[in-house]
């Protein structure tokens, strides 16, 4: 089979793997030791795990989460959640097709009686947000006890090889999210009154006011705390549209998870379906593993996500189509093509502008929801609860540090510690790093050209400031109280050492320098680069682009380099005429003929929108009964099924939601589902205490 | 307020397990009914929190009889009215692991098969086959009812509801009862939130809160709830039949049972001891643990499923474990349907019927002699033998 591994990656190290054998049915194949089924599987080119018992739809991986049960495969004859479980040498694999087996067992267990716990602070998430308030509440001395799902800390900041937006006084802008992560948990690891559980699940507050936790996958304990914090993310919407459960359909989480952690290609081509910060990095991400960006499409007139982002995209040669939607996912058994078309005001979709392109893989990336059940609960059955970054608003990963700082202050003060009250200034701080987009003013025409001149190719108000902490001379502008403003040179031509500092730093890559040192009608642009260098060679000939991704010409690399201190930016010298040199903002990567449209539009008029993926309820359903009058949730779940599954809801709530809104049925007529544990499906044993692998 | 002229031959106060089918048979009947429900749809008080076991199975001829007609229009409303409710004749076995459930099963056993029940006596071999995953060890037998089985509560009592409002009957939610209106002793019409409707008849079917409505009645009604908490898992292909219940007490419960549902899921559920009294249904981090072990204890296949979602009901129970079924002899047209102690899904289709009988006055004599046992008027001092 071929191999489906990412080799090579500009940001990301490889490690050394221990090669172990195993079968997919029958057929002996090999994984990694360490990896996960789903991991092992992608790696060789296996995308379908079975299918559903109820219309034999194909299934594979969605959340690469544990949160839903569509990765399903029989391992050792024990049917599993894929992305959870790890392959083990000589595991007899095989998909789930149908309803699985339980396996038989011939004797009771030995089981304990489950442990309780009472902690002064529990934090359930050790994300940004979680790390952050555990550190503030380290410093402080406080007892905290602090869980995570995953097998390292840093939440979804380990999948991001981006460097971050944000201040770099409050929170590491400038450093890219995997090793924000690191310095998050190195700092936390300090406080020695800071005890750390991770791939330890929450899975229910309880009236009781125990919270039940899985501790390493395996043991169920219940913890009492006097203060809880809820800082467990968010999770993605979905969509509905045809074929929207194919196999390759994958929200970008799932996405970034097997390119970035499990270092797999799910795709070679991948289609993008999302405008905002999350489908534009996802995007970023994907040609950083190699695989190819066939384009994205968003509903709205102009993409939600910081413009510097969809830059970047637009000048590595990736289309971006606004006002555009998907109208279907096509293929038999996983995706192989897409079909999108313009929208109207009312996003509606425009008939005749239909088009298709081929493709193996769709994200996505359209919102996310917080995922706050833990607090809701918590403040139901009278737990001291505390919430912050996305379980609380969802923002940029800078804003949730900051407000995890915040919370975790609040908690000492809640604790009655001698420790002063939150300062004003943080709230605002925070507030800043949680502010949306602003205006974007056009682009200016370089001052001088002479010397050498940045060009600052960031026309959008972000909270964001490393470029003016980065310039030796202090010769980029930002105001100190408000990130927000758009950076601008100070300087003439002459005051620029050419540290290229800022061009390599820049988060958004959006800043170059113009050299007419050695030859003013040729001058010399640095262009940020962060991709694998082989390709990449002097004398060799590049595309230059725009930031609005127009083709400027192809011209000559002069140099490839690094800088000290540029953290894995390479930095491409290339060398164009003095009218285009100052527009050039990055160099093509991607060649143009994979986003071509096909000559026919593919119409899916098989696959129906599914609503409720696990237990396969469609739109068509949902909106027939909403047009009878159902107005409760619970009712809906009553006749369908829907949200009655394995995910609990997860998925489906928000697309019920917007079809209710479609329908023009206004939010306070709708009555919403109880929410009830358990926040993931775990095996009975758990419960009876029993430990460990007896079989 | 809306001052309501509608006149109703019967209001119905509850959307559950009761009120529904009793709805569904008065309107078959051509009596205008009207059912009311402070949620939002139908059968969202303990109705779907009910597991789905349906059973013949009790001790009395009053809850036999009921329950029997109950399974008979479980079992044929898939092909009467074409609504799936997910009815599986899977039987119930009440287990023995110790001589002390075996003997009192036993015992049981002739006054049930007396009044007419297909059940009999299991040894531990014929168990294992009719149960193969049952842990056979120290296992002494049990009693097995083919006839009896599950549907779901949720599809159920939706599908009462659908029939019902297509033969005539008005449903109104989010609808709570404030006064029942009363001249010379008899009801002549009910004031809520939100209206206010004149009657002949007024059907006291809200489960755990079947005291306070009574009250307004003035009527009093020994039913206090107490809660259970259930749980559901994933869907696993089908490998186990009955029901199976587990009568022994034990610290922090006296029993708990587990069936298969027609979907492929395990539902299980277990009485706390003591028991939990009150409105609370909020559920408890107790509940897991204590109900893991001991399925396990008895089916350790069960170890490796996955559960799914918990919850907690409320059996309005009555002090002798019997439902109140009757009119009140104070206020005339007021009847009470109250006190199902749990059992009020399976009971839900039986009762319904007889309710409707009662209205019509078309009482048999057949309910004439169980009706004794269901009295609102009797002592309540028996105790249920088969909880």
């Amino acid at each position: 089979m071929s191999d489906f591994r990412i080799k090579q990656h500009p940001i990301l190290p490889i490690p050394e793997a221990e090669i172990i054998e195993f079968y997919w049915q029958n057929q002996k194949i090999t994984a990694h030791s360490g990896e996960t089924i789903s991991a092992a599987l992608f790696a060789n080119g296996i995308r379908v795990f079975g299918h559903h018992h109820k219309d034999q739809s194909p299934q594979g991986i969605f959340c690469a989460n544990g949160q839903c049960a569509q990765c399903m495969v029989i391992a050792n004859g024990k049917p599993v959640k894929s992305c959870m479980e790890k392959i083990k040498a000589d595991m007899q694999v095989f998909p789930a097709n149908g309803l699985p087996e339980l396996p038989l067992v011939s004797n009771p267990p030995k089981m304990e009686e489950i442990k309780k716990q009472e902690v002064p602070v529990l934090i359930i998430g050790g994300g940004p947000a979680g790390l952050s308030a555990a550190i503030e509440l380290g410093k402080l001395g406080v007892k905290v006890l602090l869980i995570d799902d995953k097998h390292r800390l840093g939440g979804k900041l380990v999948l991001q090889t981006h460097r971050f937006f944000g201040s770099s006084q409050a929170v590491y802008a400038g450093t890219r999210g995997i090793d924000i992560a690191t310095k998050l948990e190195e700092e936390l690891l300090k406080y020695k009154n800071v005890e750390v559980w991770v791939n330890t699940t929450a899975l229910g507050v309880y009236s009781d006011q125990y919270v039940g936790v899985l501790r390493d996958n395996e043991k169920y304990i219940l913890i009492k705390p006097k203060i809880m914090f809820v800082a467990c993310g968010a999770r993605e919407k979905f969509l509905a549209f045809s074929g929207n459960t194919l196999p390759g359909v994958y929200g970008a989480g799932a996405f970034q998870t097997l390119v970035n952690r499990d270092l797999v290609r799910p795709a070679e081509k991948l289609f993008i379906v999302g405008g905002g910060n999350v489908g534009l990095i996802a995007g970023y991400h994907a040609l950083q593993a190699g695989i190819g960006v066939v384009g994205l499409v968003e509903a709205l007139p102009d993409c939600g996500g910081y413009k510097v982002h969809k830059d970047k995209l637009h000048r590595m040669g990736v289309p971006i189509m606004t006002s555009h939607t998907i109208l279907s996912a096509n293929g038999k058994d996983q995706v192989e093509s897409v079909t999108v078309a313009e929208v109207d005001q009312n996003f509606k979709p425009i008939p005749g502008t239909e088009k298709s392109f081929v493709c193996d893989s769709i994200l996505i990336a359209v919102g996310l929801d917080p995922v706050d059940e833990f607090y809701k609960k918590g403040i139901q059955y009278g737990i001291q609860t505390f919430v912050g970054g996305d379980a609380e608003e969802i923002a940029e990963a800078s804003a949730a540090i900051f407000s995890g700082k915040i919370r975790g202050r609040e908690i000492a003060n809640a604790l009655g510690l001698d420790v002063e009250a939150v300062p004003q200034s943080w709230y605002r701080t925070s507030e800043i790093l949680k502010s949306r987009p602003g205006q974007s003013i056009p682009e200016e025409e370089l001052e001088y050209q002479e010397g050498v001149m940045p060009v600052i190719h960031c026309t959008q108000e972000i909270p964001c400031n490393p470029c003016s902490e980065l310039c030796p001379h202090g010769l980029i502008h930002i105001e100190k109280d408000d990130i927000r403003s758009i950076p601008t040179f100070l300087g003439n031509g002459y005051c620029c050492e050419v540290c290229e500092q800022c061009v390599a730093g820049c988060p958004g890559l959006a800043i170059t320098l113009v050299d007419y040192r050695n030859d003013i009608n040729e001058p010399t642009v640095s262009v940020p680069y962060e991709f694998i260098r082989e390709p990449l060679q002097k004398n060799d000939t590049v595309t230059a682009m725009d930031t609005e991704g127009n083709l400027l010409g192809k011209f000559e690399v002069v140099s490839v380099h690094s800088i000290p201190e540029s953290d894995r930016t390479l930095i491409v010298h290339i060398q164009a005429p003095r009218e285009i040199a100052p527009h050039i903002a990055g160099i093509q990567i991607q060649d143009n003929q994979i986003s071509q449209p096909m000559d026919h539009y593919v119409k899916n008029i098989e696959d129906e929108m599914i609503v409720c993926r696990c237990e396969r309820v469609t739109a068509g359903e949902i909106r027939s009964l909403i047009r009878q009058g159902y107005r409760d949730f619970n009712e809906i779940k009553t006749v369908t099924r829907a949200g009655m599954g394995s995910c609990g809801g997860k998925t489906c709530t928000t697309i019920i939601k917007r079809l209710f809104r479609e329908e023009g049925i206004p939010d306070d007529e709708v009555t919403d589902q109880t929410k009830r544990p358990l926040f993931m499906e775990v095996p009975l044993e758990k419960f009876a205490g029993v430990n460990g692998g007896q079989e | 307020m809306n001052q309501s002229n509608k006149h109703f031959d019967v209001i119905i106060i509850g959307a559950g397990s009761i009120g529904t089918p009793a709805a569904f048979f008065l309107a078959k009947n051509k009596i205008k009914t009207l059912v009311l429900d402070k949620y939002p749809s139908v059968g969202q008080g303990s109705s779907k929190r009910a597991i789905g076991g349906i059973r013949a199975t009790h001790s009395d001829p009053a809850k036999i009889r009921l329950c029997l007609r109950s399974i008979d229009i479980f079992s044929t409303w898939k092909e009467t009215y074409g609504d799936d409710i997910d009815w599986f004749k899977g039987g119930y076995t009440f287990v023995a692991y110790r001589d002390e459930e075996k003997n009192n099963l036993q015992k049981l056993l002739q006054t049930q098969q007396k009044f007419g029940l297909n059940i009999s006596w299991l040894d531990q071999k014929e168990m294992l086959e009719v149960v193969p995953d049952l842990n056979p060890n120290g296992l002494l037998g049990g009693t097995f009812s083919p006839d009896d089985g599950s549907a779901s509560p949720l599809l159920a009592t939706h599908a009462f509801y659908r029939q019902a409002k297509q033969l005539g009957a008005e449903f109104h939610f989010g609808e709570s009862v404030q006064e029942i209106l009363i001249e010379n002793d008899r009801v002549c019409g009910l004031k809520t939130n939100k209206a206010q409707y004149t009657c002949d008849v007024i059907i006291n079917a809200a489960g755990p809160w079947a005291k306070q409505i009574g009250e307004m009645g003035r009527m009093v009604l020994p039913v206090t709830p107490d809660s259970h908490e259930a749980a559901i898992t994933e869907s696993v292909s089908h490998f186990l039949n009955p029901m199976v219940v587990d009568i022994r007490p034990t610290q922090g419960s006296s029993n708990f049972y587990f069936y298969q549902h027609l979907t492929g899921q395990i539902i299980f559920c277990i009485t706390p001891k003591p028991n939990i009294w009150g409105f609370n249904v909020e559920e408890t981090s107790e509940f897991l643990p204590l109900v893991a072990q001991r399925m396990l204890e008895i089916m350790p296949r069960l170890k490796n499923i996955r559960v799914r979602r918990t919850w907690r009901g409320l059996y309005p129970m009555t002090p002798d474990g019997f439902p109140i079924v009757g009119w009140s002899k104070e206020i005339s047209g007021f009847l009470q349907a109250a006190g199902t102690c749990g059992q009020g899904f399976m009971l839900g289709p039986g009762l319904g019927e007889l309710l409707s009988r009662f209205v019509n006055n078309q009482l048999t004599a057949s309910d004439e002699e169980i009706l004794p046992y269901l009295s609102p008027y009797r002592d309540f001092s028996g105790q249920e033998l088969l909880k």
